[in-house]
């Protein structure tokens, strides 16, 4: 189990969507840790591609810069694209 | 009633059942969470395979009986799965190696079986053959990460090996019946699925560096049903429910 890496599973649900981060898991490699994820996270036929991202090389923001870093997105709606008509045939935006 | 093409069919499903039910027993003992989650799927494969060919065997024998009847109520003597298949689990080594022969195995004989004339053979081998060729590729890679790593994983999977050679050959024995099924069209043709074998499993054995043991008891008996002892306790504990509550539902 020392020998051990921690991946993070993305899963794509059906084509045309994006592959999103569904859960972690353990696997000695990244060929065993897709196996895992396709039998840890598939098995209810929950999508059609898996990504498999050793932990380690995630970046992650810090936890303690939530404030400064998001909150003055907060009170600045002109930047969503609220502001005009969506074709119907643009699924899944 | 064909009674050769119904002797078959439980080969081919008592094969598949004891490799499930192996399996089944690392269900919460895996080496870790995702590993026992992947070794169970695979049971739950094989069961699956079981259950098809039972099927088919019920509708060629004509008989009133079910699949579960063939599975929990037949005895140790009335099983005709190689020995291979009913060994007991062993450690993680022993139960991929096993694993590994017998998926190997199982990829040429639906590739031919799903060339049977016999439809619905021919049919349940498609689908099974989808199953194991992710099965091989999961086998392949543990025997391949096993055999190169540590000392100790390297000296379990020799041990494995020997234990295990010399029933490999039990799987490819056939009888006169086997031999007029197959010059018939509805089976494979067991002389080539050995050469196929022989040829992928060596690449495995020069890959992992594993060393062919010179002689061992050589295994058979299945065909006939000659059992080893393991058969027995295993349909023991598995039969147990049907046997004490006969028809109990869940």
């Amino acid at each position: 189990m020392s020998e051990m890496k921690l991946y993070e599973v993305f899963i794509r649900a059906k084509s045309g969507l994006n592959h999103r981060h569904v859960g972690s898991l353990h696997a000695s490699d990244a060929e065993m840790a897709l196996m895992n994820a396709r039998d840890v996270y598939t098995r209810r036929k929950e999508g059609v591609s898996i990504w498999v991202v050793e932990s380690c090389h995630i970046t992650a923001s810090n936890p303690e810069h939530e404030h400064e870093w998001f909150d003055p997105a907060e009170d600045k709606v002109y930047r969503h694209p609220t502001f005009y008509p969506l074709d119907k045939e643009v699924e899944n935006m | 009633m064909e009674p050769a093409l119904y002797q078959y069919l439980l080969r081919l499903a008592d094969s598949s059942l004891t490799m499930g039910q192996r399996l089944a027993e690392w269900c919460g003992h895996g080496p870790y969470l995702e590993e026992d989650v992947a070794l169970t799927n695979v049971s739950l494969d094989l069961i699956g395979h079981a259950q098809m060919f039972y099927q088919i065997a019920v509708e060629v024998s004509g008989e009133h009986k079910t699949p579960d009847d063939l599975a929990f109520l037949r005895d140790a003597h009335e099983f005709r799965n190689p020995l291979l298949t009913e060994l007991p689990k062993g450690d993680f080594a022993y139960t991929t190696l096993k694993q590994y022969f017998v998926d190997v195995f199982n990829l040429h004989l639906y590739q031919a079986l799903s060339k049977s004339k016999h439809q619905p053979l021919a049919q349940a081998a498609k689908k099974a053959l989808m199953e194991v060729k992710y099965h091989l590729t999961r086998s392949q890679a543990w025997c391949e990460r096993l055999s190169l790593s540590t000392d100790e994983a390297k000296q379990r999977m020799q041990q494995a090996f020997d234990d295990l050679w010399f029933y490999t050959p039990e799987l490819f024995e056939t009888d006169e019946a086997m031999l007029q099924l197959a010059d018939q069209g509805l089976i494979a043709d067991y002389s080539v699925l050995q050469s196929y074998w022989q040829q992928q499993v060596s690449d495995l054995i020069s890959k992992c560096q594993l060393v062919v043991p010179q002689s061992g008891w050589l295994a058979t008996g299945g065909l006939q049903g000659e059992h080893s002892e393991h058969l027995g306790y295993m349909l023991a504990e598995m039969q147990f429910l049907q046997r004490a509550y006969p028809g109990c539902e869940w």
